[in-house]
């Protein structure tokens, strides 16, 4: 795929694919995954492919996919469960905390249930109620699980099949907005990826303030460098990738650096991740600060109709907002 | 409006679907549900004296009971004394401090001994948390299920050694779990081959109180729909915690299966014999390739729901006489007696094997040791992780601080 234009889409359903080539006990669950290839076709092409027995289309039950998608990793298969919109996550949630998170620990470390858990999630898009949810910070607080979210194709292609070889469950956050967004991708499978899958990865260095995102967040607070740039302002943008762990390492250099960080995700900030981010920051890097961690997020209230999320969302302008306020101290 | 204008509820036709109680009317508007008799359709093989009959829905099952040999009689009996034993003793370790809690399953000895035997070396078991009858005929050594019980860890045993899965205590999430693992079986090609060393079943086990969940109702769709090789296997003790059948259901559980789309069929759940042949029928099924079933074995809580519980304040004390008449061992001690396969000799031998395994069991929870304190971050993750890495590092410098008199 050397030098293609790969959308982040494109991307996961190739991912998918090598990893199914490279490992007959993956199987992909999920509702409407098979002919239709998942409301957002990621799985698009992979039942006609692989069959019915290793694409299967799920009952409509998100406990009842996540419960049997133990069993099946409990005998050696290794799942990748595609959970339909982040807001419907949680009739699954108890399977998820209850089990899938507890069952290496439980077990002394004899049983394993490799899994990835695949949520489209975020807003932008214009969604009915219950479609637009960030409810990635519920699973980072968990132990047991891994969370992570690729941003682009290339992390797209790598990260989900780091994901499905990783021996304990991971949460795959993708970013909906961004899915049919296009890329140039260089993709050498002979060197394998380019990164590990819990490393954030430094998109653009500068010397002013530390901007950290993830997912969907990405392209704006790289957008939000290019515009500060303009003004003459040098932002360091992180994609942080992996939301447990977190790459400390990365952050706390950059943050070491620029002594000036603002954090932003499109999740209510109240718990969620920026607060863990501020708090690390202020923890190791407390005497290189030249102002407090700060975060642009969406408003702690319920994901708001589709018609004031312009406004619910980090944009271009609030980030910069809060670029403009840790450079005020 | 006066008590007299309220119109009572009608009963709604059902078709062929029953209604699950006995409606006896002992005062006017206040239902009485005999909670001793399963119904003409519960499949009995030997009475509560122990006489061998054939009663309820029988016939499928009377070729497995005439194939049982008088040793595999009196096995089943042993089973029975030895499950009992283990149980009294764990309930007498947590009275004396040993362990933290304990949940009994005095009465349901005969569904738990009938079921686990009935299982293959190569079917797999995914309990709740009262089937210590099922581990000890999937051969888990007893100690293993003290463990979580004392505090020492959360299970903790190699689930893969003897098929019988760790202890699930949200109620219904294993039912997932085994319908997950059977569709596994399915795709290993472990069905229908006719080759009884390779075919393979897995067996759910919940109570009354579980068929409420909606995990065990998703899973009886998934099961279905994949015409996986799982029994579910539902111990009816009448009792989920102090909330009766009538709190959990309007139709029992064996008459819903068909309404997922397999059969059910309700087995006097304190005759082993019963038991033991509806079981193993089921697994052949599901080992053949015939898809899910489920079985109710209509039994009795004759404890309380745990150590922690007080069933004075939500039951009578009649309702339990009555069951003690429909003991499972001493009906099948009259049967063995009656049928002259096991003589006084045999009954002390049994006896003093009880004794023994419960000096046993005492002694190995006494002596069980408390877990060495950095443990506790082991195993959280399979793979690397720097949190778990810094915080055990932490632990054990703050300890360390301690000793060096800091």
């Amino acid at each position: 795929m050397a030098g293609q234009k790969l959308t982040l889409a494109k991307g996961l359903n190739a991912g998918l694919r090598a990893a199914m080539e490279k490992d007959a006990k993956v199987v992909l669950m999920g509702e409407d995954i098979g002919k239709l290839g998942g409301v957002f076709r990621i799985t698009e092409g992979l039942q006609k492919d692989f069959g019915e027995e290793r694409v299967i289309d799920t009952p409509l039950a998100e406990a009842g996919i996540l419960g049997t998608a133990v069993g099946l990793a409990l005998r050696g298969y290794r799942p990748v469960v595609e959970i339909q919109f982040d807001g419907f996550i949680y009739p699954a949630f108890d399977q998820i905390i209850s089990q899938v998170s507890k069952m290496h620990s439980r077990s002394l470390g004899y049983l394993k249930v490799p899994m990835v858990i695949r949520v489209p999630f975020g807003g932008g898009i214009g969604a009915v109620e219950h479609h637009s949810e960030s409810n990635e910070a519920y699973f980072a607080h968990t132990a047991g699980l891994r969370v992570v979210s690729c941003s682009n194709p290339e992390d797209a292609y790598w990260m989900i099949q780091q994901a499905i070889e990783c021996d304990d469950p991971v949460m795959f956050y993708e970013p909906k907005r961004r899915y049919h967004e296009r890329a140039e991708v260089e993709i050498d499978d002979a060197a394998g990826a380019p990164r590990g899958l819990h490393e954030a990865q430094v998109l653009r260095e500068g010397t002013d303030v530390t901007l950290i995102a993830y997912g969907p967040m990405v392209k704006t607070c790289m957008e939000a460098a290019g515009a500060a740039a303009d003004e003459g302002r040098s932002l360091e943008v992180i994609d942080l990738r992996s939301l447990s762990p977190l790459d400390l390492d990365t952050v706390t250099a950059s943050a070491e650096k620029t002594g000036r960080v603002v954090v932003v995700h499109e999740a209510s900030t109240f718990l969620g991740m920026g607060a863990e981010i501020a708090a690390e920051i202020q923890q190791k890097c407390f005497y290189h600060l030249e102002a407090p961690v700060l975060r642009v997020g969406g408003y702690n209230i319920p994901y708001p109709p589709s018609r004031f999320e312009e406004e619910f969302l980090p944009n271009l302008d609030r980030v910069l907002d809060g670029v403009d306020k840790a450079l005020a101290y | 409006m006066s008590d007299q204008d309220v119109a009572p509820v009608p009963e709604r036709d059902l078709g062929e679907i029953s209604s699950p109680h006995h409606h006896e009317t002992v005062a006017p508007g206040v239902p009485v549900r005999d909670v001793t008799d399963g119904g003409p359709e519960m499949v009995q093989f030997l009475d509560a004296d122990g006489k061998r009959v054939s009663r309820g829905n029988c016939e499928p099952y009377e070729p497995i009971l005439e194939g049982l040999d008088p040793e595999t009689m009196r096995s089943l009996y042993r089973d029975l004394v030895l499950v009992r034993r283990v149980d009294a003793e764990g309930h007498a370790l947590q009275r004396q401090g040993e362990l933290g809690l304990w949940p009994s399953l005095l009465g349901q000895e005969a569904a738990q001994v009938g079921a686990g035997r009935a299982m293959s070396t190569q079917d797999y078991a995914f309990p709740g948390y009262r089937e210590h009858g099922v581990a000890w005929c999937k051969g888990v050594p007893p100690l293993n299920l003290l463990g979580m019980f004392r505090g020492v860890n959360h299970g903790g045993w190699d689930s893969n050694a003897n098929n019988f899965h760790l202890y699930t205590i949200v109620i219904g999430n294993q039912m997932l779990h085994a319908t997950g693992y059977a569709m596994g079986v399915q795709r290993d090609g472990a069905v229908g081959t006719g080759d009884p060393s390779r075919d393979t079943a897995v067996m759910a086990f919940t109570g009354d109180g579980g068929t409420a969940q909606g995990d065990y109702n998703e899973a009886l769709v998934f099961a279905s729909v994949a015409h996986a090789p799982v029994v579910f296997f539902v111990q009816n003790n009448q009792w989920a915690i102090s909330e009766p059948n009538e709190r959990q259901f309007r139709v029992p559980p064996y008459q819903r299966a068909k309404g997922f789309g397999f059969p059910g069929v309700r087995v006097d759940g304190n005759d082993v014999l019963a038991v033991y042949a509806v079981t193993k029928h089921a697994l052949d099924e599901a080992r053949s390739g015939q898809g899910p079933t489920l079985i109710e074995a209509f039994t009795y809580r004759m404890g309380a729901h745990t150590t922690s519980d007080d069933p004075t304040k939500y039951r009578v004390s009649a309702e339990v006489d009555l069951w003690r008449e429909k003991d499972p061992i001493k009906r099948m001690r009259s049967h063995l007696e009656r049928e002259g396969i096991a003589d006084p000799a045999f009954f002390d031998g049994i006896d003093a094997e009880a004794d023994a395994l419960a000096a046993e069991i005492r002694t190995g929870c006494q002596n069980m040791p408390d877990p060495e304190l950095p443990t506790m971050f082991d195993k959280v993750y399979a793979e690397q992780h720097p949190v778990i890495d810094r915080e055990r590092a932490e632990l054990i410098a703050y300890h360390a601080g301690f000793e060096e008199g800091n």
